[in-house]
């Protein structure tokens, strides 16, 4: 059944100054997509804006416009949802880097071709920094909150520590103020797989006719396991054979979890870019919020008035529960106003993303108060 | 809905304006009395999630943890008050439990059920066994209770310890009575200790 689209304003902006980074340049002409829905009240203070997470998109409650799939939080932004459009303005945008209308490595530089690996590398705090540009385009001086899961609620923490009158509540699930090593470990197997892909070509490889689709494919394989757990694998798909009756004594795909993750890593080659992937993922692998304030992540928090709420999920080994402690203790170390829960869900770091009825709870309830 | 009498006599006796943390909060009726009614900046910790999910839909700032260990992570004099009702008599040590409440708070408030109450005493004495009653509802092998105490228990660790006691109160189905005999009289005490 095809429904109405809740989209009440999207586009792209072009920042009408130069975007300063981290890595010391700065950025011409950047352009930033976004979507957003519901309406801005005339006080401008309804306003949430929605961080997605490493391979997410501005379309959080629209269908992609390449899979037709529905947005990737449909289920908790809409009107009578958690995150309710009825009553707040929800904005989303695809972040510095990103491969969905926001320049990044597959934009055009100003020589008239692609940047490549000439694109600057970022950080979660260039990427923010792009956003409160695109916010201040939009005549939106402050936000009621800011909401992130993963690499979101990093964009959600940084927004808080470097701009800390921006945003009245933060909201970060399953997410984390360090990039701990493990993680760095598995998108640096990503990134290793992506550029030992000959098809890759130092990352020239647009308009050649080949991609790196190989490399990219085998990436988000590797990273989408580590979005699961052992129980929603093993409750998924046990040792079940695929379209067959008996093991194959070959390499096929003979069990169905090696065809799923086969399928998950083909399908994303289709709408996602190989260097966009690069560097999204080494920003993550750079944020260190402890670090950026000089080893004291309670400093981060010092000045901001926010309300914040952290939330972990039991089942998630990616960004584990100690890691959103961490974050907690710091913020309690501040003294800023924080709300922690693990929640119990079986499906790993994706819990943030499927149907866990705690969370949309807790999301409504820390939102609307 | 109307506070627990012991909460009930907590929450009359926090100074509006203060800082609160009221450990092991429950749903939060506590914390959010203190915000709504005495204008606190009220903080809770609790170990359940689903209470805690509660507090937040109240607008609370709760943190799910456990009493015994997470406590440790609050810098001192994070409080005016810290709050502990009904819980010192399940935590793992009582005694480390006290300098913590009195270490993030320059104050506190200590609600526990007496073991020295009358009922509990016969019972004991007429039947052998560990008392069950309605106070303390639950058998010796499913009760959180595992650290048993008295009002007369509660001063000697007060002493012990040279903690100073400001103000305290005796309760018996809810209602205050006199200190007089209040270790044989008393379901329930409350204590506003200080350094």
């Amino acid at each position: 059944m095809a429904t109405a689209s809740i989209i009440s304003n999207h586009g792209t902006v072009t920042l009408p100054e130069p975007l300063p980074l981290d890595g010391e340049q700065r950025l011409d002409g950047v352009e930033i997509a976004y979507e957003a829905y519901g309406t801005l009240n005339p006080a401008r203070d309804n306003a949430i804006f929605v961080a997605h997470a490493t391979t997410g998109d501005q379309h959080v409650a629209s269908p992609h416009p390449i899979t037709g799939k529905p947005g990737w939080w449909d289920r908790m932004v809409g009107p009578g949802k958690p995150i309710d459009t009825t009553r707040f303005y929800v904005l989303s945008a695809n972040v510095l880097g990103g491969c969905m209308g926001s320049t990044g490595p597959g934009s055009l530089a100003a020589d008239g071709k692609p940047y490549a690996m000439r694109f600057p590398v970022i950080t979660i705090r260039d990427m923010v920094r792009a956003h409160v540009a695109l916010l201040k385009e939009l005549g939106i001086e402050r936000l009621h909150a800011i909401v992130g899961g993963s690499m979101g609620g990093m964009q959600a923490l940084s927004l808080a520590a470097n701009w800390p009158d921006m945003a009245d509540r933060v909201l970060a699930i399953a997410s984390t103020a360090t990039m701990a090593a493990q993680n760095i470990a598995f998108q640096e197997v990503g990134r290793q797989a992506i550029m030992a892909d000959p098809d890759w070509q130092e990352g020239n490889y647009y308009g050649t006719g080949k991609a790196p689709d190989a490399g990219l494919s085998l990436a988000r394989m590797a990273a989408h396991i580590t979005y699961l757990s052992e129980e929603s694998l093993t409750g998924k798909f046990g040792r079940r054979l695929q379209d067959r009756d008996a093991k194959s004594f070959g390499f096929d795909a003979d069990f169905q979890v090696e065809s799923y993750l086969r399928h998950q890593g083909l399908s994303f080659t289709g709408r996602f870019d190989a260097n966009s992937y690069l560097y999204i993922t080494r920003a993550m692998s750079y944020f260190d919020l402890e670090e950026e304030q000089g080893g004291r992540l309670a400093e981060a928090f010092a000045r901001t008035h926010a309300k914040f709420c952290v939330i972990s999920f039991d089942t998630d080994w990616l960004y584990p529960t100690p890691q959103s402690r961490k974050l907690v203790h710091a913020l309690n170390a501040a003294g800023a106003p924080v709300s922690f829960v693990e929640l119990a869900a079986p499906f790993g770091h994706d819990s943030f993303l499927l149907d866990v009825p705690a969370l949309d709870r807790v999301v409504k309830g820390f939102l609307e108060q | 809905m109307s506070l627990r009498p012991d909460l009930a006599l907590i929450a009359s006796h926090v100074q509006p304006g203060t800082r609160v943390l009221d450990v092991g909060c429950g749903d939060g009726m506590l914390l959010a009395a203190l915000r709504d009614e005495r204008a606190v900046d009220a903080r809770g910790m609790e170990i359940d999630a689903e209470k805690v999910e509660q507090c937040v839909s109240r607008g609370l700032s709760v943190i799910q943890g456990d009493a015994n260990t997470d406590l440790a992570f609050y810098p001192d004099d994070s409080f005016d008050y810290a709050i502990l009702s009904q819980t010192l008599q399940t935590t793992q040590r009582p005694d480390q439990m006290l300098d913590e409440l009195l270490r993030v708070g320059r104050q506190a408030f200590v609600s526990f059920p007496n073991f020295a109450h009358w009922r509990v005493r016969l019972y004991l004495l007429a039947k052998g066994r560990m008392p069950v009653t309605r106070n303390l509802p639950q058998t010796w092998y499913d009760t959180p209770n595992i650290h048993h105490l008295t009002i007369a228990d509660f001063r000697d660790l007060l002493d012990v310890r040279g903690v100073k006691v400001k103000r305290c109160w005796f309760l018996s189905r809810g209602k205050l009575i006199s200190p007089m005999n209040a270790n044989w009289r008393a379901h329930n005490a409350v204590f506003q200790v200080t350094r």
